[in-house]
């Protein structure tokens, strides 16, 4: 209880001398109040340069839309900025390229967020370079981050819309093809008219001009070849307005070609390089068949020159003109049709006469019409000049145009090519990248897999571990369980042992104690002046109650023989025999060993006889030398055996000495044997009693 | 008993001064009537000599005790 209290004191001063110092430290922050007030001229420079750089910024990206793309990129919201300032980036085609090439790659299975797993990540990279190489089709590159359903659809959409502008273009296309192709070949047809028209009317006015008809010939050749030149200019006006026709329509046509490219839609490309193409072929029909008719115009206005120089001459030269005639026929020939070998020998022989006829003439004009030479020379240089560079530019256009067109199929091959290269490539890449994927899906399968099963295994650990932790818990508590039941069970039996023991012992010292009581009884057991029965069965009884008790066994081997043979004198009785001894003690109380003699004994009995003592005094604590006296030591013996004291009887008797003594010897021996008995019966009686309380369980 | 000795010792004594007596007397009787005509001085003597001999007995049979007889001292 004591230690309670302290305890509880102590806990109580604990309590008390727990302070919670609650120092709430007041940190006055001065907090510098602003900035200082800076010059309004370097917030107005900075505000300055700020905004130029961003104007600069715009108009640059205005100008440079990689440069747009970049910034885009990079400065976020910039974006807004741009389509604020400049408008919409018009680079939205490389999504629809992407889906193309997506939609070809039929594997891809979605297109997820950017950091969803590695082969999203992969994918992405891929698509990014994917874009990168799409650049040099000056393509801008838009990292696709649609989900799959939205870019599927839109792939949908891009297609059908595709189909759709592919449809109407080609459409467009057909129709002002065919329109053009009308046009062209009803020009062609016209200039073909105008041409057989031009020739037929050179033709006639060569005729007319060569042949040495007769007059009403001669005026019906002239009115043929009015109405071959009447003829000659209406095809050529036909033609001319054919041809306008049919350079509109060709206009229109590449007007719709033009815009069919400006739509710059993959599968409309061959459609337009074919248009392109029979656009470029009608063309040069048409110019053909135009330079046809204007080499035919111009061999007409040559001829009709020379006809005017013919005519001029012809009242001259008319030799010349009907050796020109077949000649010019022959050169006609040879402009407009394929040389036959008669046409070659008409023509060598036109060539010999032409020689000759020019050595004449030169001989001749040299003389007369040097300058009309010259000039005819000039004119005609002219206008071969002028011929030559139409033609040259016509051919230049043509050739120009062919190549462009050859440029056009080829880089529309090319690029077929170049697409199935590139879908290949893709197939390749997409397959490398499955691969990879694969690879990548492998290890990374592998790699989960090893630490799935790491941590599997150290989760198993762990459960093994708690398992055999708690088994070895559930063992221990057992054993515990089981060593404090054992214990208990010790204790207990140990506990029964002991009461048994204890049982025993207090049976054996039950037995003692009867046995001890048995001996007492035995004590008592006497007739006025038998002795006990003798004590040795009692004392035997005694012995075997305590064999194992050194103690009471001494005491029991302690009893005297003779009370084990023969048994003791109760008090009673000794007190008896000592009565009827004491008178015999008292006359023979002057006989010693000096005084013996028969006159002793009288004068012994004669004291006797004559001395009167106390029958019974008390005896005093000590004894003086007076008390010494027979007589009184008889009568205090009396008293003692009267009050029952046989110890200090026997020890009063023992003072006697002399004849007195010898006379009492056996009731002393006698005595000390009772006592003696009585002694170590008392003794036993005592160690039984206590043995017996010993074990006794107080209830 | 030690008590009892005494009186076996009285006894004794008695009996042997009884016997003493009237064997000394007796003896003397005889002497006096054979030897001594028949004075009284040999009954006395005798009865005297028989009593002196039992009281000396008896004195020796009380004493025998206090003495130390020969074989003792020889043990």
């Amino acid at each position: 209880m004591l230690r309670a209290c302290l305890r509880g004191a102590n806990a109580t001063a604990r309590n008390n001398c727990r302070r919670n110092p609650l120092t709430s430290v007041q940190h006055c922050r001065h907090y510098t109040a602003g900035e200082t007030s800076g010059a309004t001229k370097v917030v107005a420079a900075g505000l300055l340069t700020v905004s130029s750089g961003i104007g600069g910024t715009i108009l640059y990206a205005k100008w440079d839309h990689k440069f747009r793309a970049a910034v885009e990129k990079n400065v976020p919201y910039s974006d807004l900025l741009f389509s604020l300032a400049l408008g919409p980036s018009s680079q939205e085609e490389a999504s629809v390229e992407a889906t193309h090439i997506i939609s070809a790659i039929g594997e891809v299975p979605s297109v997820p967020a950017p950091c969803d797993t590695e082969a999203a990540v992969a994918f992405c990279v891929y698509m990014f370079a994917l874009e990168e190489c799409k650049e040099c089709h000056d393509h801008k590159d838009t990292p696709v981050t649609r989900p799959v359903e939205e870019v599927a659809a839109r792939l949908a959409q891009q297609d059908q819309e595709e189909q759709d502008i592919l449809a109407s273009v080609s459409a467009s296309l057909e129709e002002s093809l065919a329109s053009s192709a009308k046009t062209t070949l009803q020009a062609i047809g016209a200039q073909e008219a105008a041409l057989q028209a031009i020739t037929q009317h050179t033709h006639k006015l060569k005729e007319a001009m060569e042949a040495e008809v007769p007059p009403q010939e001669k005026s019906a050749q002239w009115k043929d070849l009015e109405a071959a030149l009447a003829n000659r200019t209406c095809a050529m006006n036909d033609a001319s307005t054919a041809l306008l026709k049919a350079n509109e329509t060709l206009g229109s046509l590449k007007s719709v070609i033009d815009k069919s490219k400006g739509l710059n839609i993959a599968a409309v490309h061959p459609l337009v390089l074919a248009a392109e193409e029979n656009l470029h072929n009608m063309i040069v029909d048409l110019d053909k068949v135009v330079t046809k008719v204007q080499s035919a115009e111009s061999e007409a206005k040559i001829v009709s020159q020379y006809s005017e120089l013919v005519n001029e001459a012809k009242q001259q030269f008319q030799r010349e003109v009907s050796s020109l005639t077949p000649e010019i026929q022959a050169n006609w020939k040879g402009l407009t049709g394929k040389l036959s070998a008669d046409d070659l020998n008409a023509l060598i022989a036109h060539a010999h006469r032409r020689i000759d006829q020019l050595n004449r003439e030169l001989a001749e004009q040299r003389v007369r019409e040097q300058i009309h030479i010259d000039a005819a020379l000039e004119q005609q240089k002219l206008e071969d000049q002028k011929a030559l560079e139409k033609a040259v530019n016509t051919t230049l256009q043509h050739v120009k145009e062919e190549a462009r067109l050859e440029q056009e199929r080829k880089l529309g091959e090319l690029r077929e090519v170049m697409e199935a290269e590139m879908r290949t490539q893709l197939r390749r890449q997409a397959a490398a990248h499955t691969d990879h994927v694969q690879d990548v899906l492998k290890v990374q399968e592998h790699e989960l897999r090893a630490e799935a099963e790491q941590v599997l295994s150290s989760k198993m650990l762990e459960q093994e571990t708690r398992y055999r932790q708690l088994n070895q818990e559930q063992l221990d508590n057992f054993t515990l369980d089981m060593n404090t039941a054992y214990a208990r069970l010790k204790g207990m039996e140990e506990a029964i042992d002991s009461h048994v023991v204890a049982e025993e012992e207090a049976r054996k010292a039950h037995q003692l104690w009867l046995s001890v009581e048995a001996l007492n009884y035995t004590l008592k057991t006497t007739d006025s002046d038998l002795p006990t029965i003798p004590l040795k069965s009692a004392a035997e009884a005694v012995r075997d109650s305590c064999h194992d008790n050194d103690f009471a066994l001494a005491l029991a081997s302690a009893l005297p023989e003779e009370s084990l043979h023969r048994g003791v004198y109760s008090e009673a009785s000794l007190r008896a025999r000592f009565n009827s001894l004491r008178s015999l003690a008292r006359r023979v109380a002057l006989i010693d060993e000096s005084h013996n003699s028969l006159y002793q004994y009288f004068l012994s009995y004669l004291q006797a006889a004559l001395l009167f003592e106390d029958e019974q005094k008390a005896p005093p604590t000590q004894l003086s030398r007076e008390d010494l006296d027979p007589f009184k030591l008889l009568s205090y013996a009396s008293y003692c055996l009267e009050h029952g004291d046989l110890e200090l009887a026997a020890k009063l008797v023992n003072q006697l000495r002399g004849e007195t003594r010898r006379v009492v010897e056996d009731w002393l021996t006698e005595a000390r044997l009772t006592l003696e008995t009585r002694q170590v019966v008392s003794l036993l009686s005592a160690y039984a009693n206590a043995v017996g309380l010993g074990t006794t369980q107080a209830p | 008993m030690s008590e009892k000795q005494l009186g076996k010792k009285v006894d004794r004594c008695l009996a042997d001064g009884a016997i003493k007596l009237g064997t000394g007397l007796g003896l003397g009787i005889v002497f006096s009537v054979l030897f001594f005509k028949r004075h009284t001085w040999p009954i006395s003597f005798g009865s005297g000599a028989g009593l002196g001999m039992a009281y000396a007995n008896c004195q020796n049979d009380l004493r025998s005790h206090y003495l130390l007889h020969k074989s003792e001292k020889e043990q």
